[in-house]
């Protein structure tokens, strides 16, 4: 090995040993919650083909969207979707070539939890 | 060379040689929903909770039907791209290939029932 001087030579931070930061939290978070979203796209596919069904499957679709855990996954899911879709407004603007440097991103990072919070809120409160 | 766009640029280059148009069609449908899922969200939301009736007299009126049905096509469209992008990421080899087909045809299967179950109710 022509390399003599292995092991001490600074090594690039490793994945698991990495410090979490606001730029890398949003970011996964945003691939988190648009796959999560499935659920709920599922479950309202499911509610409209049980409209179209009938008064009986309607019922059973509707029960289950308004029971405890169909309450949990939609409200979940509302933060999800507006989290995911501020995420998609900061992309939209990163490709655009704007807001590329570290500090703007970590400001567009707490704008996007804060913004998608109150979206939250906001529709709780309206639905 | 300082003629070319950087979109030109972008064109044919990666692994794929492919993902400039991919991507293009994200933004696409990305900012489709910016447009769709707000009204979709509200509109949903304030028809959840009301009986059989009140559900399909709602979504028998043209604006919340289209709404509807136009989220759902470009949300699972955008969806079984984004689900790629993470199953490329995570899985390899054989499982690889069988979860995109499964994702990919689970995508396009959704979209086809919700579509069809707003059109039923509608018209």
């Amino acid at each position: 090995m022509a390399d003599v001087n292995r092991g001490n030579r600074p090594l690039s931070p490793h994945l698991t040993i990495y410090r979490p930061q606001l730029t890398s939290i949003t970011s996964i978070f945003v691939r988190i919650t648009g796959n999560a979203l499935l659920v709920a796209a599922l479950m309202i596919v499911w509610w409209f083909v049980a409209a179209a069904a009938g008064p009986d499957a309607f019922a059973t679709a509707d029960g289950f969207m308004r029971s405890w855990f169909g309450d949990m996954v939609l409200f979940l899911s509302t933060w999800a979707v507006w989290y995911h879709m501020f995420g998609g407004i900061r992309h939209l603007i990163w490709d655009m070539g704007y807001m590329l440097d570290v500090d703007k991103s970590e400001t567009a990072g707490l704008v996007m939890i804060i913004a998608s919070v109150l979206m939250t809120v906001l529709t709780v409160i309206v639905v | 060379m300082t003629f070319m766009t950087d979109r030109k640029r972008a064109i044919g280059t990666g692994s794929a040689k492919s993902g400039t148009l991919s991507h293009w069609h994200m933004m696409i449908s990305s900012v489709a929903m910016l447009l769709l899922l707000p009204i979709f969200i509200f509109q949903f939301g304030a028809t959840l909770g009301g009986s059989y009736e009140e559900v399909v007299a709602y979504y028998s009126r043209p604006v919340p039907a289209t709404i509807a049905a136009l989220t759902m096509l470009v949300t699972f469209y955008h969806f079984r791209k984004g689900v790629q992008t993470l199953i490329e990421d995570y899985v390899h080899g054989v499982a690889r290939k069988v979860l995109l087909i499964a994702m990919i045809c689970l995508s396009y299967g959704a979209a086809a029932f919700g579509v069809f179950a707003v059109l039923r109710i509608a018209l």
